[in-house]
């Protein structure tokens, strides 16, 4: 059939099948589990690859479409929903993070007990929730893959989770799926508005050429789409879900939750609602950006009195993902190209410490950082995993928070109206509060005296754990190292939404 | 040229990446060894760099090369690369030749007394090839941004230096605080960076300043002509900014409070990071910009007010310091703040002072660094020897060690003849040039720095009498204190002969301000008024110190407030504690952190409650029942009869 010829699909179609090749293993044979859930992040992670290079390969022969590799499947009839597939560099980007983190993600799982299979197993169709979203272009499409992403969070959590798991699983579902039905909302308004003349359609690309939604409508529908995947994108005031949910996440859900799933959020608020309501962004994006400035100030305030690790990482995260989103708002290639890389560098150093704070908590059975202390003579490969991962937090050049929150703060600040760079200036101040909650952290945990003697028992890192922490270290040296590399990719997938922007001003 | 400026930044990298991943599998001692290898070739690269350049390039032009880092606007790009003019030849020299000093000293200071190296030797040399990389990366920079890269990852092997005895709380808590005030510092530094950029479009040092004229600054200025924000144009604004990030790496006042907490770590680290290198950044900093500043009076005032009384505030509370580290580090505050004074003063009103010796404020500054660099970096040396000696930073440990450690005191001696300012040491030419450029200014600027020089003089001898002499030596340690191991002898021989030749460079023919040679002379009226203080100093720190006596507690009883006020450094670091424990901590995060759970989380709780009890309240509507059904159903039927009949009798 054509559409197997097309390689995006695949990254649906490896997911199912490593589901299924799991289903068809035993629950006592870890090996065959393991086996098949390395095999299917690996060719994941090699298609995701292959993605690239074959983006590159494009670009650099001249193709300049806004999406490459676009291919639409009438999926129902009645209603014009396709399977419309295609990337531009933003989605090839997240492809690549997914990819990372999933296959991160399954060595950080090695030894899940109980019930390995059946995690595993929720656990692909996670990533095939993620990996369709980012391959649709078609809102049904991408609406049906963002809840197949959801769902299986709710067991993750709920069976394998910790602490108080049937709370937070409850409350992380009810939130998002809160937020899932704005979007719904919105997503039927924007399809009842997708065309001037008749023909209804779902592909967000004619959507946006047709250009039709009325602009009183839009006033309705972008804050539903946005506040929709705000909630993901844990904006203020609608982050609360997401300390709670990480904390009692296992490590690898966790990992995939921050690492990619939140990054759904601030995907969804540009490719949806920005790019499809520009009118509205362009007038009412101002109170979004107060909120997403909020968050980042706010998430880092609050980071800085939490003593469970996961919950400093939880708050740590509103405030680097309001950064996503508020760059975002700033409407302009450099700015909105740095969101993209803050995404990256967000996802890949939050699953960094979230692995690596999965790891201590298997050893140590405390998140508590008055409990631990000098770790770094105990076990100096986490402890230095983990000083990495805190420093590319704090934006240390040569690491990928660096060039991501450079990126966004002098894009921002080259915004021509002063209100959007007095914001910007408050959002730079984070960068010091980043560093006092940071350090902190690795003064208490890393360094000085051991506080619990039975600590001095515990063990350094195994190998499947370096692989997976090394993995995610090189991505983050790699980002900070050679940002051109990745901004050269993602910044002409923005010439649509800022052309459409600045249409509006003239 | 530019191949060998590449290989002194690269070759310590390297070493950085192979001593942290491979050191810990080799023995401790080949690793430090393999360290000082290292850095001895590139030393020698750099020095090759500066003499190729100074000989080969008589008009002193500046080489770049660069290539594209991060290109945030196609016009935007920030670009890594190395820029050789006067004063990074300068630094590199200088850097160089402290770093090679340190990582040789080390090879036995970082030993205990049996010659055994400490834990963590390979971490040490690791930590210290990545500080010279940033620091020999900070001064070639050829843009701000690559400025700001370096002054953080400066930041960064400081950081890690400090709290090299991680178990230590003291260490521990010291790198924490080094970190967030130049973090803060950095903040300021950045947001400098984004004013001056968001007109000009540019980050490059080529574009922005230029060399040898002030045609590129003048044309930067007038891009951001007009631009103001609260009455004040933009470009002061940026300035400012600037040099606070400037001031945070320099411990200018009020910034200085991480500079002493720093000396927790180890000595050699002091002397590399804290007394002679990354300390100057901000001084380089400043003089990089030189030409703007020369331009923006009211930003150029702020450098030298801010310079001027950082000088004496910290002079004074050197006096009276007893751990002679910190009394150090107060030392190197106050001279830096004169660096700082020096190139502020050399401008005044968007011109600059001084007739056919314009910029010798500039030059002055920069020729102090130098010197400052060479006999502090000895002092601190010295102090280290000392401490290793007899196990204690504290001064009443001490006393009466001449006699056990004759090189390291006369060391010690030749640092505080060459920082006191006597003729023929090192800082007698930089510091007599340095007052000369604060007399043209204004004799209020003179008299104030005289003044600053001649406690200088008295402070520095005072602790060099209390190590020294005071009274006779109580052996505490199991060892008699004696000088140390050649490898930490050597590098005090060879600085305490810089500190006593390299007054005599004609430092004017090198580095100025636009690259043109300044024939310097000595001014004697000024030279003799200093020397003259100077004396001075050295007398009544003489007569209050050198041999045990009851004067210094009796002065010490009669101004007690006032003693006590310096020895607690007036009370910053209690004030620093306030605001950030107190209202940012315990009023900012912490109510926030409430109203997090209380509110924002309490309300989406609330709302599941209510939609649960909701759903409670109503269940009985479909409870399954037929009778209550049926019941329900008559009623309402009941109920529209009942309706329908009293409508019908109202029509």
């Amino acid at each position: 059939m054509e559409i197997f010829s097309n390689i995006l699909i695949y990254f649906v179609i490896v997911p199912l099948l490593t589901i299924g090749g799991l289903a068809l293993t035993s629950n006592k044979g870890i090996k065959a589990i393991r086996a098949v859930a390395v095999a299917g992040a690996s060719v994941l992670m090699v298609l995701a690859i292959w993605l690239v290079m074959i983006f590159l390969r494009e670009r650099g022969a001249g193709n300049q479409a806004d999406m490459i590799l676009t291919g639409s499947w009438m999926w129902y009839e009645p209603l014009n929903v396709k399977l419309a597939l295609g990337v531009d560099g933003v989605s090839v980007v997240m492809i690549l993070l997914s990819a990372f983190i999933v296959f991160a993600g399954v060595f950080a799982s090695w030894k899940m007990n109980p019930l390995p299979k059946q995690f595993f197993l929720w656990f692909f169709l996670l990533s095939t929730g993620v990996f369709g979203f980012f391959i649709s272009i078609d809102l049904f499409t991408m609406f049906m893959f963002y809840e197949v992403a959801l769902i299986p969070m709710y067991l993750l959590i709920g069976v394998w989770g910790s602490g108080n798991k049937n709370y937070s699983a409850m409350k992380l579902t009810l939130m998002l799926m809160g937020g899932s039905a704005f979007l719904m909302l919105g997503i039927i308004g924007i399809y009842f508005h997708s065309s001037a003349d008749g023909q209804l359609t779902m592909n967000i690309l004619e959507i946006a050429k047709n250009n039709a939604i009325p602009a009183s409508w839009q006033m309705w529908l972008f804050p539903l789409t946005f506040i929709g995947f705000g909630v993901l994108g844990a904006m203020f005031p609608f982050h609360t879900w997401s300390p709670d949910g990480h904390a009692s996440a296992p490590t690898a859900v966790s990992m995939l939750h921050a690492g990619v799933l939140m990054k759904l959020g601030g995907y969804g608020c540009f490719r949806i609602a920005i790019f499809l309501m520009p009118a509205a962004a362009q007038s009412i994006g101002w109170i979004f950006l107060l909120l997403t400035g909020i968050s980042i100030v706010y998430g880092a305030f609050s980071a800085c009195v939490q003593t469970d690790l996961k919950y400093i990482n939880a708050y740590s995260s509103v405030s680097h993902c309001g950064m996503v989103l508020f760059a975002i708002l700033m409407f302009n290639h450099t700015a909105m190209t740095g969101a993209v890389l803050q995404m990256l560098s967000h996802g890949l150093m939050t699953a960094l410490f979230f692995a690596l704070i999965g790891m201590i908590y298997g050893r140590t059975h405390t998140r508590d950082i008055r409990e631990m202390g000098g770790m770094m003579h105990i076990m100096p490969y986490l402890g230095v995993g983990y000083v990495i991962a805190g420093l590319a937090s704090l934006g240390l050049p040569g690491l990928s928070g660096f060039a991501a929150e450079m990126t966004i703060f002098f894009g921002s600040f080259q915004h021509p109206d002063m209100f959007h760079r007095v914001l910007t200036v408050a959002a730079t101040c984070s960068i010091v509060i980043t560093a006092v909650y940071i350090l902190r952290v690795v003064a208490k945990l890393l360094f000085g005296v051991v506080q619990d003697e039975h600590h001095r028992s515990l063990t350094d890192a195994t190998w499947e754990e370096r692989l997976s922490t090394a993995t995610l270290i090189l991505a983050v040296v790699a980002i900070g190292c050679f940002p051109n590399f990745f901004i050269d990719i993602i910044r002409d997938s923005f010439n649509p939404i800022v052309d459409a922007l600045q249409a509006l001003k003239m | 040229m530019i191949t060998n400026t590449v290989l002194v930044l690269v070759l310590p990298f390297v070493m950085f990446l192979f001593l942290g991943l491979a050191g810990v599998k080799m023995p401790r001692k080949t690793a430090g060894v393999l360290g000082v290898a290292g850095m001895l070739v590139t030393t020698v690269l750099a020095y090759w760099v500066a003499i190729d350049y100074f000989v080969n390039h008589p008009q002193h032009e500046q080489i770049i090369a660069n290539v594209d880092w991060l290109n945030f606007t196609p016009r935007l790009v920030a670009r890594m690369g190395v820029l050789i003019d006067p004063i990074s030849a300068m630094m590199l020299v200088v850097i160089s030749t402290v770093s090679l000093m340190v990582h040789l000293y080390s090879l036995g200071y970082m030993c205990d007394h049996h010659g055994h190296a400490e834990k963590g030797f390979q971490r040490y040399y690791s930590f210290l090839a990545l500080f010279t990389f940033s620091m020999l990366g900070l001064v070639v920079a050829t843009n701000i941004f690559q400025m700001f890269i370096f002054f953080e990852m400066v930041g960064l092997s400081s950081y890690l230096l400090i709290g090299f005895y991680y178990s230590l709380p003291a260490a521990n808590h010291a790198n924490k605080k080094a970190f967030i005030v130049t973090r803060l510092a950095d903040l300021f530094f950045l947001l400098g960076i984004m004013i001056l950029t968001f007109s000009t479009g540019t980050f490059d040092f080529d574009a922005l300043v230029g060399l040898g004229n002030m045609d590129a600054s003048q044309k930067a200025v007038g891009t951001m002509d007009g631009l103001n924000f609260m009455g004040i144009p933009a470009v002061g604004w940026a300035l400012v900014f600037i040099f606070i990030g400037g001031a945070g790496k320099s411990a200018m006042y009020p910034l200085h409070i991480w500079l002493p907490d720093a000396m927790e770590g180890p000595t050699p680290v002091s002397a590399l990071i804290h007394a002679a290198t990354m300390v100057v950044a901000g001084v380089f900093l400043i003089a990089r910009m030189f030409p703007l500043y020369v331009l923006v009076p009211m930003a150029m005032n702020v450098v030298a007010v801010v310079g001027a009384f950082t000088a004496f505030y910290a002079a004074a509370v050197a006096c009276v310091q007893s751990d002679i580290k910190r009394a150090l580090a107060f030392s190197t505050i106050s001279q830096i703040a004169f660096m700082m004074t020096s190139l502020a003063v050399s401008a005044d009103g968007g011109k600059l002072l001084g007739g056919h010796e314009a910029g010798l404020g500039y030059m002055a500054s920069m020729f102090h660094l130098f010197t400052h660099a060479m006999f502090k970096a000895l002092l601190f040396l010295c102090a280290g020897a000392i401490i290793h000696a007899v196990h204690s930073n504290e001064n009443d440990q001490m006393h009466g060690l001449h006699k056990y450690m004759p090189i390291t005191s006369i060391a010690f001696l030749i640092g505080c003849l060459a920082i006191a300012g006597i003729p023929p040491f090192a800082g007698f030419f930089s510091k007599d040039e340095i007052l000369v450029a604060c007399y043209e200014r204004g004799l209020g600027w003179g008299l104030w720095m005289s003044m600053v020089a001649g406690m200088t003089a008295f402070y520095m001898f005072r602790i060099y009498y209390l190590i020294f002499f005071w009274k006779k030596h109580e052996v505490h340690t199991e060892h008699e204190p004696a000088d140390q191991p050649w490898t930490m002898t050597l590098p005090l021989i060879i600085l305490a002969t810089i500190s006593c030749v390299a007054g005599f460079v004609p430092f004017g023919k090198f580095v100025t301000y636009n690259g043109a040679p300044l024939e310097t002379h000595i001014n004697w009226t000024v030279a003799g008024t200093s020397v003259g203080i100077a004396l001075v100093g050295i007398a009544l720190a003489t007569w209050l110190y050198f041999k045990e006596n009851p004067k210094p507690e009796r002065m010490k009883n009669a101004m007690s407030g006032l003693w006590t006020a310096a020895y607690r450094r007036f009370y910053m670091d209690e004030l620093y504690q306030f605001i950030t424990h107190k209202i940012i901590f315990q009023g900012i995060c912490k109510p926030i952190a409430w109203f997090d759970r209380i509110f924002i989380d309490g309300f989406f709780n609330k709302l599941a409650d209510l939609t649960g009890n909701a759903s409670f309240a109503i269940r009985r509507v479909q409870g399954g029942n037929t009778q209550s059904y049926a019941f329900v159903y008559l009623l309402g039927a009941l109920l529209l009869a009942a309706i329908t009949g009293v409508v019908i009798v109202m029509i």
